[in-house]
């Protein structure tokens, strides 16, 4: 039996609960005629005067104005994890792209070759780069630096980062993301899920304990049991709906909403109604935990 | 044109507007999931859908990276069913070339472009139905699409055209009013600031009427931006009551 849904459908009931926010701006809108304000990101000053340049809400802190829009590219913070696509090597370098406004760059220096941290890099490493990382091969990894231009240098050096094997990637947007301590999670219900802050969620079957510690150059090519796979699809479509109704991303968020998920079979969950009854099922759940 | 009364005994114009009147614009912005920013317009029949990608690092050939500032690239097409008559090109022919460069230009004009050295911004225009003001409609519908990236801007940039009739000049007009020979001014303004940041005009207007039919287009524009202006506050802020954020 085939689905087939009209578009423009959905966006009707969305309209109700609209109402204007007070200190909304839109670019070219003057925010303050003070002088005495600092000039933070999403603002321009002229003719005295701190105008926005991006839409969105304006937030204070003390002396410092910015604006921070809805949607944009991710900007890369020192200590962010990501999750990236090798794009080139070069000469002592990787570059990755990271949905950032530049292309993220990986030194062969800041990462953990595959016998042991104390290793000295020779020119015969300089040569192997591509048999540890090539193009195409997604890597997990942490913002060491940001230059001044923008882009990011990366770092692997703890076993938990490094390449990723089998599992989906999902991309949804970088402001979803929560910021937490830890970005690694191990779900109850057997899978592992990486929330990069760059917006990219990588979810694979959990690991045994011996695997986990090779950061991931002896890539694990086993076929994955069914019943993984389903844990897998199931935990994508989760988060894809909570991503549509744009619903903060952590463990507990795409915990709860698997677990309301578990009454409906993986592919229904993509469906809009199923997909609302979920959220709205899982947002109370969240709310009286008070996050 | 001899024969078509552009502007009737009792001040009405061909599709029934007053000279001042604009035409219907509805928009919507971000109609697609995968693109940095989009939006689409109409205006009249003329329908336009636009996106935006970027910043990003520079894809193709390195030689047009800049050091201080953002690349802006544009494409502009007009769909091979946007027309009266079917397009074999839809991109690529002098008429879009010209338009992709008006675009750029426009936008240089009104994007912070020294934020993002090295990198590049890609507009893609898409011009689905034609109906006169083809430009004026790209360029309300690419504003749109670059605040729903978060690409920062001056302000806004709005655009209008305007024509002089039997002494009148009559804003935005359509296909039959363009296609009429008469003269067609194209201006693309800052609404806030009051800058004009383009300007063109095709066939042969008097110095003297210029001023007049510059006024009324420069005026449309602030129209224009009334309503743009209004759709991103709609559309910020049904999108931040449901991110649930504190305000």
């Amino acid at each position: 039996m085939v689905d087939i849904r009209v578009v423009g459908a959905r966006d009707r009931q969305k309209q109700e609960f609209t109402e204007e926010i007070s200190n909304l701006v839109c670019p070219g809108d003057v925010i303050t005629t003070d002088t005495g304000f600092m000039r933070g990101h999403g603002t321009y000053m002229e003719d005295e005067k701190l105008h926005a340049s991006v839409a969105g809400v304006v937030e204070r802190v003390n002396k410092l104005i910015c604006v921070k829009p809805l949607k944009t590219r991710y900007n890369g913070e020192v200590g962010d994890v990501v999750i990236g696509r090798i794009i080139e090597v070069g000469q002592k370098r990787w570059k990755v792209d990271t949905r950032s406004k530049l292309d993220s760059i990986l030194m062969l220096s800041s990462v953990n070759l595959p016998g042991g941290e104390l290793r000295r890099r020779s020119e015969e490493d300089e040569k192997m780069m591509r048999n540890y990382l090539k193009e195409g091969d997604l890597i997990s990894a942490e913002v060491q630096s940001v230059f001044s231009d923008g882009a990011l240098s990366l770092h692997t050096r703890s076993l938990k980062y490094g390449k990723l094997a089998q599992g989906t990637i999902i991309q949804v947007s970088p402001s979803l993301i929560k910021r937490r301590k830890t970005h690694f999670h191990t779900l109850p219900c057997g899978a592992t899920i990486i929330l990069g802050n760059n917006g990219s969620v990588w979810i694979s079957a959990t690991m045994n304990e011996e695997t986990e510690q090779t950061g991931g150059y002896e890539q694990d090519l086993e076929p994955v049991s069914k019943g993984d796979r389903e844990v897998i699809a199931r935990l994508r479509n989760c988060v894809i709906a909570l991503s549509e109704h744009q619903m903060m991303l952590y463990d507990t968020s795409v915990l709860y909403s698997y677990e309301e998920s578990l009454r409906f079979n993986v592919k229904d969950i993509l469906k809009p109604e199923i997909m609302t009854e979920i959220i709205e099922n899982t947002q109370p759940r969240l709310e009286s935990l008070g996050t | 044109m001899a024969g078509v009364n552009l502007l009737s005994d009792q001040g009405y114009r061909i599709d029934g507007r007053k000279p001042n009147e604009l035409r219907r614009i509805q928009c919507k912005l971000g109609v697609f999931k995968q693109a940095d920013g989009s939006a689409y317009i109409e205006q009249g029949n003329t329908k336009v859908l636009a996106t935006v990608y970027g910043p990003h690092e520079i894809r193709g050939s390195r030689a047009k990276l800049l050091l201080d500032r953002v690349l802006v690239n544009c494409q502009y097409s007009m769909a091979t069913f946007s027309t009266g008559e079917r397009k074999r090109r839809p991109r690529g022919d002098r008429k879009s070339q010209e338009m992709t460069m008006h675009l750029k230009q426009t936008f240089d004009a009104a994007i912070m472009t020294n934020l993002y050295p090295r990198s590049q911004i890609d507009i893609f225009v898409e011009v689905l139905q034609s109906d006169g003001g083809n430009y004026c409609a790209s360029v309300n519908a690419a504003t749109l699409a670059l605040i729903d990236a978060g690409i920062p801007m001056k302000d806004f940039v709005c655009a209008c055209s305007a024509s002089f009739v039997n002494d009148n000049p009559i804003a935005d007009i359509n296909y039959l009013e363009e296609s009429s020979g008469g003269p067609e001014l194209i201006v693309a303004t800052l609404p806030k600031s009051d800058q004009i940041v383009f300007l063109e005009q095709n066939s042969r207007l008097h110095e003297d009427n210029l001023s007049k039919v510059i006024d009324l287009a420069v005026k449309s524009c602030k129209d224009v931006y009334t309503v743009l202006d209004q759709t991103v506050r709609d559309h910020v802020s049904e999108l931040s009551n449901s991110h649930g954020w504190d305000h």
